[in-house]
């Protein structure tokens, strides 16, 4: 088996605290009458797991159990305070799907420049363009501004986007529950295929049926502390299950 | 590095026709206005220092439109830049991408302004009845440092802004009083010599002398003259790119 992904150990905190926004008379105010303070909110601690080519790993946990931070460290967009990530190929990251596109701009520009994010040629983006649009089954709305759209619309683009390429590590945060059920049918399957094309994938969802049905690894995490990680997807969902209805974590 | 650049030459692209698209809205008109505002101002401190007031500067007109074309320049690349980081938050937290992409591609649409108003410059210079001369040729250099430095002014206020919300007003303020201080509409020929000196501090007075010194007076400025300018615009990038370098994690955390 072929390692793509490697986590070992990390630990990620979060600055938080009253330092935003704050302007720089305040903040000189602040450090002058020793009234400064940045926390340290460990939302991610001591987290480890790794993942093989073609396989998928669920990421599972309530809201604010560091699911998010996680994924932001693996795709690079955060550094992890301790422990060290290794990524052996490209990493393609949707997260929060309907984000950074611009509302001015017209629904093929807008592809364009979410393309140009994730890395694509001009040339492959030029040759996939059609393909794109009409997965998205946005070919009548093309040249109208990104604004006009419905969110579903907008997550569906931002879905047949990112799933064009076969990037070694693909990461996706709650976009399977994109569109209407014709649509989640179609991305299921694109998902599949990527899958089988031998891509590492993680998908962070809430619907535990969802994760029982795609996925081959899971791992459990709560308040950023990793409570399960393996391939027994039955076990580690039936005790993340008794935890929603108890409030209890067993211990396996 | 090459890899690199090719990588995010598609990105960098997009992101200038973005900005372009949402600067202008698709209107011609759009661009004419921001050639036509500076064209204006030009015209208020003309009739206001040239005529009402009367200057004895030689090719009043030229000396005005000089400073006025270099400071427009730096004054719309900086005050635009700064907010570029910020702006841009939704997709940088979102996506991994180089964050002075942004800066890069907002500093483009500045460019094209001054390169349009420097086409109007050419043109006033022609209808003064300056002769055109090799010397001209000179001027790329002041040019490129020019961007040089506005790009790292912008490094610099962009990541500045992200920390502290106020420094648009603090930039707006500094940037009037930079405006006072460079000389666009008075001359320093009569100041006493350390005023003079005082006026090399403000790198841009020295791309507004460069510019005089060539078009008006067709003398090349001195060697160290040349040195000074690229060392302002080299230590601004520097900053800038340090800051950049330095606080690439801490930014996420602050919009």
């Amino acid at each position: 088996m072929e390692k793509i992904l490697e986590v070992s150990h990390v630990t990620i905190g979060y600055k938080i605290g009253d330092f935003r926004d704050i302007g720089l008379k305040e903040w000189t105010v602040r450090h002058l009458t020793r009234n400064y303070h940045v926390e340290i909110f460990q939302a991610v601690h001591d987290v480890s797991f790794e993942l093989n080519k073609g396989e998928m790993l669920g990421i599972i946990g309530g809201n604010g159990a560091g699911k998010s931070t996680l994924l932001k460290a693996v795709s690079g967009i955060m550094e992890p305070t301790a422990g060290s990530i290794t990524r052996r190929g490209g990493v393609s990251a949707l997260l929060e799907l309907g984000s950074g596109f611009d509302g001015d701009l017209t629904v093929t520009e807008n592809a364009y420049l979410r393309g140009a994010m994730l890395g694509y040629t001009r040339a492959f983006m030029d040759e996939m363009i059609g393909q794109i649009i009409d997965f998205a089954e946005l070919r009548e709305f093309a040249g109208r501004p990104f604004k006009q759209l419905s969110t579903g619309m907008q997550s569906r683009l931002a879905f047949s986007i990112a799933s064009l390429v076969q990037p070694e590590i693909l990461i996706l945060d709650e976009v399977l529950s994109v569109g209407d059920g014709a649509f989640r049918e179609k991305s299921a399957k694109k998902m599949r295929e990527i899958i089988g094309g031998g891509a590492a994938t993680i998908l962070v969802s809430h619907s535990l049926e969802q994760v029982r049905e795609l996925c081959s690894k899971v791992l459990w995490l709560n308040r950023g502390e990793q409570i399960a990680f393996g391939s027994d997807v039955e076990g580690i969902c039936a005790g993340y299950e008794d935890f929603l209805a108890t409030g209890r974590i067993a211990q396996p | 590095m090459l890899q690199k650049y090719k990588q995010y030459r598609f990105l960098f692209e997009e992101l200038v026709k973005r900005d372009f698209t949402k600067k202008y809205k698709r209107t011609i008109l759009g661009m004419a206005w921001s050639v036509i505002s500076p064209l204006v101002n030009l015209l208020i401190m003309w009739m206001v220092f040239g005529k009402l007031l009367g200057s004895n500067v030689n090719h009043y007109a030229i000396y005005l439109f000089s400073g006025q074309l270099i400071f427009a320049y730096f004054s719309d690349a900086t005050n635009l830049g700064m907010t570029s980081l910020v702006s841009n938050a939704s997709v940088f937290t979102k996506v991994n991408v180089p964050k002075y992409l942004f800066l890069f591609s907002q500093n483009v649409s500045s460019l094209i302004n001054f390169a349009l108003t420097l086409l109007i410059y050419f043109l006033f210079v022609a209808v003064e009845g300056i002769p055109f001369t090799w010397k001209f040729l000179l001027l790329v250099y002041p040019i490129l440092c020019l961007v040089i430095f506005n790009l790292g002014m912008g490094l610099i206020l962009s990541a500045l802004y992200v920390f502290f919300r106020d420094m648009q007003y603090l930039w707006g303020i500094a940037t009037q009083l930079i405006m006072w201080l460079s000389a666009i509409f008075y001359s320093i020929d009569t100041f006493p010599p350390t005023a003079k000196n005082l006026f090399l501090l403000n790198p841009l007075y020295l791309f507004i002398r460069y510019f005089r010194k060539i078009v008006i007076e067709g003398v090349i400025p001195a060697p160290q003259f040349h040195l000074l300018m690229l060392l302002d615009a080299l230590l601004a990038f520097g900053i800038g790119a340090w800051m950049y370098k330095r606080y690439n994690a801490e930014f996420l955390y602050y919009v």
